[in-house]
């Protein structure tokens, strides 16, 4: 690993093409944090993305790669895409996007950067590896997955689904409020807040449609 | 592939999430940044499995993993922001501040005040209820010459007699459950669990004066 280091004069055309790869993503990583342009923003973030994609591509990392494209590409941006719609954000040039401490965060970005560039140099100057073709690919990766890693796999998902059943809940506005009012009225009812919700429409037009997220949980402490 | 070209280029990337997340007051472009960092990490993650050679590959499921965790973080990130733009109608994070910390010290005097208040009114309760209980206590008690004890200490507690105040405890814990209904029939004003701490308490302390004499 650490012997016959080649020397940084002479960078292959792996190095090259991962280098000017990485510019591209650390360049538009920048315009993400500092452009005026919420929409512009998430487009320069699909950049970042595609461009990281292109890393690991390089660093023979294939289907990792083809997952940060599909996965950050077409399901990440996507979504935040929808959240600035739906926040309705304005499309034009905003002129309040950045905080009143921007000197600050540049100065602690400006440092975290200065000390992990320097230890990672220091560290790892003599760390080379030469890359061999296929060692990223699907086949290596889901034999690994489904032998070893098996039981994060299934925690995980486990952890997306109780991300989407969170999501659906928080999103919709006819399920939260509807839980407190049904309780009242018969108490021997299953603390299953999102099928009778779905049922019981007009009780979630008569409550109160501001505060009934957080009247829902409190209500749910006084039934119990 | 030099080790370092990768780690450098996460390194600045983590930097860039860490002035964005900082910088920004929009919720949505803040998520974005802390995109930006995971993407840092698994940049990291996939480049160091590349160098240490990993039979089992270690650092890219870990990546995929990080992917799939980024996803459900942006997915309940962004519904919490829109509960957030439903109650509020406003995404920015300089303006939510109802969870900081009150920094003008009337405001912690105005919480301290009504503890205050619960305290002296829930000691002149219990003051109350003793008083309450032993009157209403003392007629069906009244044949037994300990008059200022309370109708059940002596009911348990009589055959026990002048026990050891091993018994006293025990009859002291077995009336308990026996005296507290009807004094909750005597005042039924009492708030919730504070009273029936009160009841409690003042029925240990008069149980306790039982058995002394």
């Amino acid at each position: 690993m650490t012997e016959a280091v080649p020397s940084y004069l002479s960078p292959t055309g792996q190095e090259i093409i991962f280098l000017l790869l990485g510019a591209v993503a650390v360049g538009s990583a920048l315009l993400v944090v500092t452009t005026r342009q919420l929409v512009h923003a998430a487009l320069w973030l699909v950049l970042t993305f595609g461009a990281l994609a292109g890393c690991y591509l390089v660093l023979t990392a294939e289907f990792v790669a083809w997952v940060q494209v599909l996965i950050y590409v077409g399901a990440v941006v996507v979504l935040l895409l929808f959240g600035i719609m739906l926040t309705r954000a304005p499309i034009g040039p905003s002129t309040d996007l950045d905080s009143r401490n921007k000197v600050t965060a540049a100065v602690v970005a400006v440092a975290t950067a200065a000390v992990l560039v320097t230890v990672v140099i220091d560290g790892f100057r003599m760390a080379y590896s030469p890359l061999t073709p296929g060692a990223g690919a699907a086949s290596e990766l889901g034999g690994s997955i489904f032998s070893t890693w098996v039981l994060p796999f299934e925690a995980l998902s486990v952890l997306l689904l109780a991300a989407l059943i969170g999501a659906i809940v928080l999103s919709r506005t006819d399920i939260s409020g509807n839980s407190g009012g049904s309780r009242t009225d018969d108490p021997s009812a299953p603390s299953d807040p999102s099928e009778p919700g779905t049922l019981r429409r007009p009780d979630a037009s008569a409550a109160p449609p501001g505060g009934e997220a957080a009247d829902g949980p409190h209500r749910m402490d006084g039934g119990l | 592939m030099h080790i370092v070209y990768p780690a450098v280029v996460a390194a600045l990337l983590f930097s860039i999430g860490v002035y964005g997340v900082l910088a920004r007051r929009n919720t949505i472009l803040v998520l974005m940044s802390v995109e930006l960092m995971l993407n840092a990490v698994n940049l990291n993650l996939v480049a160091f499995d590349v160098w240490l050679g990993d039979l089992l590959h270690s650092g890219q499921v870990l990546t995929l993993f990080v992917i799939v965790i980024a996803a459900a973080e942006v997915g309940v990130g962004l519904a919490i922001v829109l509960a957030l733009y439903r109650n509020r109608r406003t995404v920015d994070i300089d303006h939510l501040r109802d969870l900081a910390e009150p920094a003008d010290p009337p405001a912690e005097t105005y919480e301290e005040a009504p503890a205050d208040d619960r305290l002296v009114r829930s000691a002149a309760h219990s003051g109350g209820l003793t008083s309450a209980s032993a009157r209403a206590d003392s007629p069906p008690g009244a044949d037994l010459p300990a008059g200022d004890s309370p109708g059940a200490a002596p009911r348990e507690g009589g055959p026990a007699g002048p026990g050891v105040p091993g018994d006293g405890l025990t009859g002291a814990d077995a009336p308990r459950p026996d005296s507290t209904p009807r004094r909750t029939n005597d005042q039924p004003a009492p708030g919730g669990p504070e009273g029936g701490s009160a009841v409690r308490g003042d029925g240990r302390r008069v149980d306790r004066g039982g058995d002394t004499p």
